[in-house]
């Protein structure tokens, strides 16, 4: 296997418009196939850290690479093509509540086509099959013609799934995709995940709060606490109370 | 034990502010209306000639219904389009109007000035421009019923945007989806049915516009309109103006009916 890291971070530093320091000097990499948790207290950064990987967010100063490329040039369609090979899952779905499941998760895949082509729907077979085999991956085929808002939110959260699956995605951002679901539900959700990463050799990076769950779906977890990286450690080297020191508050 | 409750300020105790309020709004109308010279009491001293008038409009001559039907007909041909094109433009100017979407302060606000001039413009003098440039005919009512339609409704647009879920619009930037596809897929799902709805909000006061504007020869019901009134033919200004409000109703029955198909 490729032994360059799909995604390293380099001395990068994030300070918010309001002077809020966001990350600091964060430095580690992620080696292409893991399953990487992050936990941390509500502010640490999680969030925070995720959308610097897709530039959602932007960074005041080092450097992040994916694929061995730094990303800090690119814009425009570069920078739309960096954000088709990483797919990401939000605590709230995000899903066009008013559309069809069908029409969401095509719009997965909008990246591959020209502008004209996807406001007019022009979808190939190819990619309308692959729709479908996308939401029977999320065992979700048959809510196909269903509107996104009949559906329960473990539901809403498999089509967000199948709508990246879309983007033939190496890399899945999940900022606390299991935050406002019940458990059964949040076991669901968490197996598919896992399941991409192991069938498809997607590379997962999970935000969470709970780390019984981190512990339990991880190869490595990382712990954040005021923007900063205070634990690192594969998931062998884990114990309870090594994990509680990110939790505390001083 | 009892709970002590906190005393409440003085000031909310004697209810200041709304005393306050009430008491200034009132100055304000009594100095309005001397300095404008309204006299409220003109206007109950002649609501005589006023149920004269309904009196001699309650009996309309209905033989004259087959004769404004096509006028009418016309009025609301000048009013689907007239609405029409305004929307048509509003949506594109909503778009750069709304603060969730454009972040450049000054493009948006010099769309909004746009805007703002637009819906200045009275639709009586768009309408004297519009026949002196057109001549007298529907094609000067269309534009005006444009320019007006669209100053209310992009007004109302974007409002619409400003209220929107930006969640999906995240999500689609995160697939890499360029504006006008985040647009499309992530906005307009969204704002549809509130869109169609204000549509046939402005469509149903341009119904009404229109029977105005055809005073100043501007096409359709309205030149029946002026007609009947200046021959104190009040039985035909009846007809018309029952006509117009079936017209009214049926566009708010559709309106309706529309807004409950696409909730
Ligand atoms: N747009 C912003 N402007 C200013 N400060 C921000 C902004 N977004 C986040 N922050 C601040 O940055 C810090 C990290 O926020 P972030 O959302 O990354 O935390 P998080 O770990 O994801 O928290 P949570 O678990 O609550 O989601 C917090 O102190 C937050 O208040
Ligand atoms: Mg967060």
């Amino acid at each position: 296997m490729d032994k360059t890291p799909i995604i390293s971070f380099k001395n990068v530093n994030k300070v918010y418009a309001n002077g809020t320091v966001g990350l600091k000097n964060i430095n580690f990499e992620i080696p292409q196939g893991e399953f990487l948790v992050v936990v941390g207290l509500s502010g640490a950064g999680k969030s925070t850290l995720l959308r610097t990987i897709n530039r959602m967010h932007e960074i005041t100063s080092g450097e992040i690479r994916v694929e061995g490329e730094s990303i800090k040039p690119y814009k425009g369609r570069s920078l739309r093509l960096l954000r088709r090979k990483i797919g990401m899952i939000f605590q709230n779905f995000n899903l066009v509540k008013r559309s069809s499941v069908a029409k969401n998760v095509l719009s997965g895949r909008v990246s591959y086509y020209p502008t004209w082509k996807s406001i007019l729907g022009l979808f190939s077979t190819t990619d309308k099959q692959k729709a479908v085999q996308a939401l029977q991956r999320v065992s979700l085929a048959e809510k196909l013609y269903a509107r996104a808002d009949e559906l329960s939110g473990g539901q809403q959260q498999r089509v967000a799934i199948a709508r990246t699956l879309m983007q033939d995605p190496k890399i899945i951002l999940a900022d606390e995709p299991i935050a406002s679901l019940d458990p059964l539900t949040t076991k669901t959700v968490m197996d598919i995940l896992k399941r991409l990463n192991q069938e498809d050799g997607i590379t997962v990076i999970v935000n969470l709060h709970s780390v019984a769950l981190a512990r339990e779906y991880a190869d490595r977890i990382v712990g954040l606490r005021a923007g900063e990286v205070v634990y690192d450690e594969p998931i062998a080297a884990v114990t309870e109370a090594d994990l509680n020191r990110v939790y505390q508050t001083v | 034990m009892t709970t002590q409750i906190p005393r409440r300020p003085w000031l909310q105790r004697w209810h200041v502010k709304p005393i306050g309020w009430t008491l200034i709004i009132l100055i304000l109308l009594v100095a309005s209306s001397r300095m404008t010279g309204v006299d409220v009491g003109m206007f109950f001293s002649n609501l005589g000639q006023f149920t004269d008038l309904l009196v001699r409009m309650s009996r309309p001559a209905w033989d004259y219904l087959p004769i404004i039907l096509h006028p009418l007909y016309e009025t609301i041909q000048m009013a689907i389009l007239g609405t029409t094109i305004g929307a048509a433009f509003a949506v594109p100017f909503a778009v750069l109007a709304a603060s969730n979407l454009v972040h450049n302060r000054w493009l948006r606000g010099i769309i909004r000035l746009i805007l703002d001039l637009v819906r200045t413009l009275p639709d009586l003098l768009l309408a004297a421009i519009f026949v002196a440039i057109f001549g007298i005919g529907s094609t000067a009512g269309v534009v005006t019923l444009a320019i007006f339609s669209f100053g209310m409704v992009s007004k109302l647009f974007y409002e619409v945007i400003e209220t929107i879920d930006m969640g999906p619009l995240e999500a689609l930037e995160s697939v890499g989806a360029n504006k006008l596809t985040i647009i499309w897929y992530a906005v307009l799902p969204q704002i549809m049915n509130q869109f169609v709805s204000y549509f046939l909000y402005t469509l149903e006061i341009n119904v009404r516009a229109s029977t105005v504007l055809g005073y100043l020869g501007a096409g359709g019901i309205g030149v029946f309109l002026q007609r009947s009134l200046n021959e104190f033919n009040y039985s035909q200004t009846s007809v018309i103006i029952l006509a117009t409000l079936v017209v009214v109703m049926v566009i708010d029955g559709i309106s309706n009916h529309l807004r409950r198909v696409l909730l």
